[in-house]
């Protein structure tokens, strides 16, 4: 039986009339890699505060491995949270950071930490000020790495990270967790770069959760068709429309739970990334909420 | 992986069974594990493990225990049986309806494909 290591009931965060989470509910089960994705400023940050007892729900509850994280340092010492910008004191170096973390993380492995300083050319002794913005994130990404934590959130930890640098975590980060089964947050923008390492996602926009769903169920979820605008029109009957672009006589579409269909020569059918569906799916929540605005 | 749209786990049990066919794994030998095929793959355990899984469950695979995953006896026929199935719907009926697209009737067809065999 797979348990649940995060469960958020109802969690609604309002900062003075501006509602930041508003009825969140959602569960991650242990020993997966989850994708919590959205837009800046749609309340994944929150969230993941609110998990960590770094910020209060206004409403609502929160739990990590069946407990409330306030002021528990039991579940708390078992959670580590790589934030977008991490701030270390001024007169620390690179190993002062590591040998902090160390102390912090029962499950720390120092080898692999020497190992990933050492593929990220991270220089050791440098101050931790004077390191370019790539190398602080990736000082960011060795510690959630070899923190080991039963719970890791990586909250966009990307900043100034190249491509390559990219590569190296989901690479390091795929064979450790194949080794040491544990959960992962992943929290990014870049959502085609790890669309087939997440295996659970959430799409959170504007403070509510639009998409909580399987990966690979939401891999076949769209298809985009394209061709003579009756023609697609006649095969969108009964579906629901993500999308549309015209062009002359030519009409494209991007459809939710539509098969494709070989019966028809005149229709080309795509695939719908992950990336894509969240962006039809987050443009469709944006228009739906300007209606519902005009309206009252 | 290919996003041609299909979920991933059937992939790489195709990857594999295509491997089966060809001769890449004859029987009895061992296959990759699910690890192995997802740090190659890049794509999640779990996901690479249902893969295998789906052709532990089709008796093309067999699991032993602790050891890994290895071609079963008799899987390759068991394979070719099942594609000879399908071959009409996935091949011939596209050709088929192409081919009236096109004006050429069911004779003409015929004779082309015998062309072309012969031709190879």
């Amino acid at each position: 039986m797979s348990r649940n290591v995060i469960a958020m009931h109802g969690v609604t965060k309002r900062y003075g009339d501006v509602t930041a989470l508003d009825g969140v509910t959602f569960a991650l089960e242990e020993n997966r890699i989850h994708g919590l994705l959205g837009r800046n400023g749609a309340g994944k940050t929150t969230a993941m505060q609110i998990l960590t007892a770094q910020n209060f729900a206004t409403a609502g509850t929160a739990e990590i491995f069946g407990e409330r994280p306030y002021e528990n340092a039991r579940v708390l010492a078992r959670t580590c949270f790589i934030r977008e910008s991490l701030r270390y004191p001024d007169n620390y170096r690179v190993d002062h950071a590591l040998r902090a973390a160390a102390s912090v993380y029962p499950h720390w492995d120092a080898a692999f930490a020497e190992d990933l300083l050492g593929e990220f050319g991270l220089p050791r002794k440098r101050s931790c000020k004077k390191l370019s913005r790539g190398q602080q994130s990736a000082v960011g990404v060795v510690i959630g790495l070899a923190s080991r934590a039963p719970l890791t959130f990586f909250d966009e930890p990307y900043l100034g990270l190249d491509a390559v640098a990219r590569q190296l975590f989901y690479d390091r980060l795929l064979a450790d967790y194949a080794e040491h089964p544990r959960t992962v947050v992943l929290s990014t923008h870049l959502i085609d770069e790890v669309s087939d390492l997440i295996e659970h996602v959430v799409l959170i926009d504007a403070g509510r959760v639009l998409i909580d769903a399987e990966a690979e169920d939401l891999r076949g979820r769209a298809v985009t068709v394209t061709g003579p605008v009756e023609a697609v029109e006649r095969f969108a009957r009964g579906h629901s429309e993500l999308h549309r672009e015209q062009l002359g006589g030519f009409l494209r579409l991007t459809l939710s739970g539509a098969v494709p269909s070989s019966s028809d020569g005149d229709l080309r059918f795509e695939p719908v990334s992950l990336q894509q569906l969240v962006v039809r799916t987050t443009q469709r929540n944006a228009a739906i909420r300007t209606d519902e605005g005009a309206l009252s | 992986m290919n996003d041609d749209g299909r979920p991933l786990f059937v992939q790489i049990a195709e990857d594999i069974a295509s491997a089966v066919v060809d001769g890449t794994y004859p029987e009895g030998t061992q296959v990759p594990s699910s690890n192995e095929l997802a740090a190659f793959h890049r794509i999640n355990p779990a996901t690479a493990a249902k893969g295998l899984n789906q052709l532990v469950t089709q008796g093309v695979l067999q699991k032993r225990r602790g050891i890994g995953m290895f071609v079963a006896e008799g899987a390759r026929a068991r394979l070719l049986d099942s594609r000879r199935e399908d071959f009409a719907s996935q091949y011939i009926a596209p050709l088929v309806t192409e081919a009236r697209k096109l004006g050429i009737d069911p004779e003409q067809l015929k004779k082309m494909i015998d062309v072309w065999g012969d031709e190879r």
